[in-house]
């Protein structure tokens, strides 16, 4: 069978799953992190798929070239964020961190 | 099974398994380091898709910044001597019924849609016209992302700064 759009598409499903687990099950903020990575990169792969297999010219690539913008002001920040949390509670798991104000 | 078909089954295998690598592993050195994998491996699926520009950009974006400030964070926020990296997970089984029953759906989906494929020869290099197109179609959104790039940067370098007794005072 030879190699198609559905085959791209579903190589991305399975990437966003992967990523979904992550974010859902993981304890440590920077492996939520990774899960968003993923997510981010499974849109990606979406996006230059339909780019490929249509008429449309190139906007799906330059969404995508967005959305890795977009990855990386997020992984900036969040890092930011979850170390101001491990300098205040010594902890980066999720699941302790219940505190709004200390 | 041409090259190209074996080209994509290899990367679509290593793609898969270090994503599977990065959300299973128990220690957090092991998931990020195979994040390296995966990333490599879907910019081999980019190329494959004729987005040489992504793939690069992919490679030097996430591969040179996103994954070494991760594993700056992996270092940072754990004592790396002392105690052993591992960590745990929650919720293990409504996630797993979740994530399979959302990936058998949209697996599904894709497999079933009948997609109206257009295969129009591809273009050899795509940076000459995506560049034109950041500077005619979407200018106004590339302007905003460099503002929004520049808020991140200073956002992030305000928000990890350790010392915080200029604001107190004023």
């Amino acid at each position: 069978m030879q190699v198609g759009l559905s085959h791209f598409l579903i190589i991305s499903a399975i990437l966003f799953s992967f990523g979904i687990y992550a974010v859902i099950t993981r304890k440590n903020a920077i492996l939520v992190l990774m899960g968003i990575e993923l997510i981010l990169n499974s849109a990606n792969i979406n996006f230059i798929a339909f780019t490929r297999f249509s008429t449309a010219k190139l906007d799906g690539q330059a969404i995508a070239v967005f959305v890795i913008l977009l990855a990386a002001a997020e992984a900036a920040i969040a890092l930011a964020i979850v170390l101001n949390i491990y300098n205040k509670f010594k902890t980066v798991n999720v699941d302790e961190i219940s505190n709004l104000k200390e | 099974m041409n090259l190209y078909d074996i080209t994509f089954y290899f990367f679509a295998f290593v793609t898969l398994v270090s994503a599977g690598v990065v959300v299973f592993s128990k220690n957090i050195i092991y998931s990020a380091f195979s994040l390296l994998f995966t990333f490599f491996g879907v910019a081999g699926i980019y190329v494959l898709l004729n987005a040489d520009f992504i793939a690069v950009a992919q490679l030097l974006i996430y591969v040179g910044g996103i994954l070494v400030l991760l594993l700056f964070g992996v270092m940072l926020t754990n004592k790396v001597i002392s105690v052993d990296m591992k960590t745990g997970t929650l919720q293990t089984l409504p996630a797993t019924l979740l994530s399979a029953m959302l990936a058998g759906a949209l697996c599904g989906l894709f497999y079933a849609t009948d997609w109206k494929i257009i295969r129009i020869p591809p273009a050899p290099e795509t940076t000459n016209s995506l560049g034109e197109m950041f500077m005619t179609t979407y200018l106004l959104p590339f302007e905003v992302a460099s503002i929004v790039l520049l808020v991140a940067i200073l956002g992030a370098a305000f928000i990890a700064r350790k010392d915080r007794s200029i604001r107190r005072t004023t």
